[in-house]
């Protein structure tokens, strides 16, 4: 076989082609949702020209108004609890020596990636239908405490890995100065950390706002989110209003996927 | 920052708020929004509508507790369950100021007689949804989606309302509504399962859905029928001559509501003709109001899809509950017809 | 200086035990939050599931606490009304079997259209590369209602593409594409997609291309670099993200719910019309047990064709 200056070790027949039709495909449907948010016709197929009245009617609608403000007080409180948490399991998983047990708690921390999410929705739906009944409280702790759970391991994954790239003898001289553990966990370890903390407490935040099956489950009266609201609305009226509602969620999102991947490269 | 998102935070998960509110448990697309925000303004109750897709839906997390509603909008054939199983709070809407301007058929209804748990919402039928631009033929069968014409098949869904598709089935078989024939309940299950192939879906199907041409016929509440017909002219409403549902929605509190006293101002405010009338203006169903004719848009008053004809008016049957045996072999064909 | 020497050692010992006390107890702490809140809001609530599934359906849902191994033997076979004979549950097993099929054919697209999307990537400059892994972790981390939505909006009947088709006059009439089992595969696929690239392209990331130009040099084709060479040694990632697509799927509910029009119903959907109007919780319980059980399997599956090592590296 003869082979030319030009000769490409890395070329495989074909592939460049898929690859490029594959970001094609990707992005084809989100575009057309973002282009006809902006539809002035009611129709979410024939273009009627620029308009942003879908957005108008969205923000007006007071439904969507309460499901937002449900979904970012959610996200927020279990994202910020899921952190705090993620942040114990990974210093205990990474600052101690290794033990015994510590098969058990990967498998715990990393059951909500593993477990079926209707498996674990059907679960909770059970579980806190027999609390609520025993206790009568059905405020929106439920659900922050369910979405609190499932955003663990997404926060716990790169507070770890950013532990566990840490170099450690500043954690080590802080130590040999007589600095207590929490002295040098706040002076040295926390500083050091802040970018893994932020990026696990995004990826939570919008795993949390994206939920729809086990909010779903576990709602109780008036408690619908912006995903729920939308899955009851789909089955219903397909209005534009949808289309708006959705690529605003979306620009929150990749705002947030954008952070965090600076954030997660910055380390690099 | 953190500081105001903590109290944001405080406020909200601290339970009911101080000002008055009514948790409405109601089927989605079904309350009008105009008379809602009538009743805020009027009586400064703040109202939060949750929607459910079927009346098991509700009764299964209105059964499991913790649930928060103050009132539910059940089905004539649920309320006697909702009422054995303790979940109806003996409102007395019998006493009620406006208990007056209920319609004579609906004052002692044998679902719940005198009317002691719940006042009427919307009224109306299941029957055949239909493109008239797609199918010339007769409309008035069953067959529309038992038998369905080449034309329409493919094009058409089917409520996944289990009582209702199992009724029609039965009388177009030629059986009596709640029957454990087991002939009759053979020949349904093998003419469902024949029929299945051509659904297109079986789904509660959106409006625009007929509307925009996605469907062309399909199994549908009337109410919703009149609503595709509004968007789309090239529809009509057909009542299957071998017998249809006829079903009524009841609002009701629930035995462990929270706001007690709004849910009866509630109850007592749907009873106002005018109100009621909003409802039907919205929903496009009867509401069992006398009286409420007048507040009603042009539309209604001559609409075949709420006006039944007076000759099929006949093949209407009132629906009613089947007892557990009827309805678990029910249960075991429509998951045949589901899987 | 006696004393001291013979009080010595076991002062240390005890200085060793007292660190390892407080070490223990520092772990303790550290773990406790997030193994409570998981234990009480994700396993725990699983203990409960399969006690559910032992008990008796109450007749118009809810359960009656009696003892029962219907709900079992109801997942595999049921008793014929009309023939009142003993048979599989067709019902269950054939919703079953589309849970299974719809998975591994979306496993199946997903690899042969992530693959070379993830060779593409490996390949790039080492510049430009992150650029092209933000372009498949956006999607990713768009809400998958949203994504299932951009979906059903494209192939509806009077969807862009039918439209598209008709106006440039390839057809007449839309193409059927809403509620078939095409347009639920069609949903995952494109939901799961990022799923599959992601692992691939981390583990060609490192790939060291002088094998393949060794390769050329014994006179390989293409075609045996990519089989002899490339494959075998960018197993794992395939092997992970066809475990991470497939799983997913098996447990799917909303694309089949809004994509498949209730026709095309998967074990998800199943399960949760068990808590509805099937009236059947204990069954529901049982099939979400079930599900859990062939997740399980292809889990075990995966730690067999990986190695534990890996697992463990990925975790």
């Amino acid at each position: 076989m003869a082979r030319g200056k030009g000769f490409d070790v890395t070329r495989q027949p074909g592939f460049t082609t898929v690859a490029l039709l594959c970001f094609v495909m990707l992005y084809l449907p989100i575009v057309l949702l973002v282009v006809f948010s902006f539809n002035d016709s009611t129709s979410v197929a024939e273009w009627g020209g620029f308009s942003l009245r879908w957005y108008q009617s969205a923000l007006e609608n007071e439904r969507v108004q309460e499901a937002t403000i449900r979904s970012v007080i959610i996200a927020t409180a279990a994202s910020i609890l899921a952190t705090g948490a993620a942040v114990g399991a990974a210093l205990a998983t990474t600052r101690t020596r290794p033990w015994r047990g510590q098969t058990v708690v990967f498998a715990i921390v990393n059951q909500p990636l593993m477990v079926p999410e209707i498996v674990t929705a059907v679960a909770l739906l059970i579980f806190f239908a027999m609390i609520k009944v025993a206790t009568g409280y059905t405020g929106l702790w439920y659900l922050i405490i369910a979405h609190t759970a499932f955003c663990i391991p997404f926060a716990f994954l790169p507070i770890r890995a950013r532990l566990q790239g840490m170099d450690l003898t500043l954690e080590q001289a802080a130590a040999d100065l007589y600095a207590t553990p929490w002295q040098a966990f706040r002076r040295v370890t926390l500083p050091q950390l802040w970018p893994g903390i932020l990026a696990g407490a995004m990826l939570a935040f919008v795993i949390s706002l994206d939920d729809v099956v086990i909010t779903e489950f576990v709602k109780s009266a008036g408690q619908d989110t912006l995903p729920t609201y939308m899955l009851g609305q789909l089955r219903r009226v397909v209005t534009p209003e949808i289309n708006a509602i959705s690529t605003a969620l979306l620009a929150v999102s990749v705002l947030l996927v954008m952070a965090f991947f600076f954030l997660s490269r910055s380390r690099k | 920052m953190k500081r105001l998102l903590m109290t944001t935070a405080a406020l909200t998960l601290s339970g009911p708020a101080l000002a008055q509110e009514l948790q409405l448990y109601n089927w989605g697309n079904y309350t009008s929004p105009e008379m809602i925000e009538k009743f805020e303004e009027e009586t400064g109750i703040d109202v939060t509508i949750t929607d459910y897709d079927s009346n098991d839906t509700a009764l299964a997390k209105i059964k499991a507790g913790g649930h928060g509603f103050d009132m539910v909008v059940p089905s004539a054939t649920y309320v006697p369950i909702f009422i054995e199983e303790g979940l109806l709070m003996e409102a007395r809407p019998d006493q009620m100021e406006n208990f007056e301007h209920v319609a004579e058929r609906w004052r002692d209804p044998e679902f719940d007689p005198g009317r002691r748990y719940t006042v009427p919402w919307q009224w109306g039928t299941v029957g055949m949804v239909v493109d008239t631009s797609v199918y010339e033929g007769d409309i008035n069968t069953a067959a529309l989606f038992l038998e369905p014409p080449e034309e329409l098949q493919g094009k058409i869904n089917v409520i996944p309302e289990m009582m209702d598709v199992m009724s029609i089935a039965i009388y177009y078989e030629g059986g009596e509504q709640c029957t454990q024939d087991r002939e009759v309940l053979q020949k349904v299950r093998d003419r469902l399962l024949a029929a299945k192939p051509h659904w297109l879906s079986i789904d509660y199907g959106t409006i625009e859905k007929y509307a925009e041409g996605d469907l062309s016929a399909g199994l549908y509440w009337n109410g919703a029928a009149l609503r595709v017909r509004l968007q789309n002219p090239d529809y009509a409403f057909g009542y299957p001559q071998t017998g249809y549902p006829v079903w009524s929605d009841n609002l009701a509190i629930l035995a462990d509501a929270e706001n007690v006293e709004e849910a009866k101002t509630f109850m007592n405010f749907v009873m106002e003709p005018e109100n009621a009338a909003m409802l039907s203006n919205f929903a496009r169903y009867a509401n069992g109001i006398a009286g409420s004719e007048e507040y009603m848009d042009e539309v209604m008053a001559t609409a075949p899809e709420v006006n039944v004809p007076e000759e099929l008016a006949g093949a209407g049957v009132d629906s009613k509950i089947c007892p557990p045996e009827a309805q678990q072999i029910y249960r075991a064909i429509w998951t045949e017809v589901l899987k | 200086m006696t004393d001291i020497a013979s009080t010595r050692p076991t002062s240390m010992r005890d200085l060793a035990a007292a660190r390892k006390r407080e070490e223990r107890r520092t772990r303790a702490f550290l773990l406790a939050p997030a193994m409570a809140i998981l234990i009480f809001a994700a396993s725990g609530p699983l203990l409960i599931v399969l006690v559910y599934s032992f008990l008796t359906p109450g007749d118009y849902g809810g359960v009656v606490w009696e003892f029962s191994l219907k709900a079992w033997f109801n997942v595999f076979a049921e008793r014929d009304f009309f023939t009142e004979e003993i048979e599989l549950a067709d019902a269950h097993l054939s919703i079953m079997w589309r849970s299974i099929k719809l998975s591994l054919m979306t496993t199946v697209i997903c690899l042969i259209i992530g693959f070379p999307t993830a060779y593409f990537i490996a390949t790039r400059p080492r510049g430009t590369r992150d650029f092209w892994m933000l372009l498949v972790i956006i999607p990713f981390w768009t809400n998958l209602l949203i994504r299932t939505f951009a979906i059903m909006e494209l192939i509806r009947n009077e969807g862009t593409f039918n439209s598209f088709l008709v106006g440039i006059g390839v057809i007449d009439t839309p193409i059927q594409m809403m509620f078939t089992e095409f347009a639920v595969l069609v949903g995952m696929a494109y939901v799961y997609l990022p799923l599959m690239i992601l692992p691939i392209y981390a583990s060609m990331e490192r790939f060291d291309f002088s094998l393949v130009e060794a390769g050329y040099d014994l006179y390989a084709t293409r075609f045996q670099v990519l089989r002899r060479i490339i494959l075998p040694l960018v197993k794992p990632g395939v092997v992970a993200g066809s475990i991470l697509v497939f799983v997913p799927c098996l447990g799917a509910y909303v694309t089949p719910r809004v994509l498949g029009g209730g026709k095309n119903m998967m074990l998800g959907n199943f399960i949760e019309l068990q808590f509805g109007q099937g009236r059947n919780w204990p069954l529901g319980a049982a099939l979400a047990l079930t599900l859990l059980v062939i997740v399980m399997v292809a889990l075990i599956f995966y730690v067999r064709a990986v190695g534990r090592e890996e697992v463990r590296g990925h975790g």
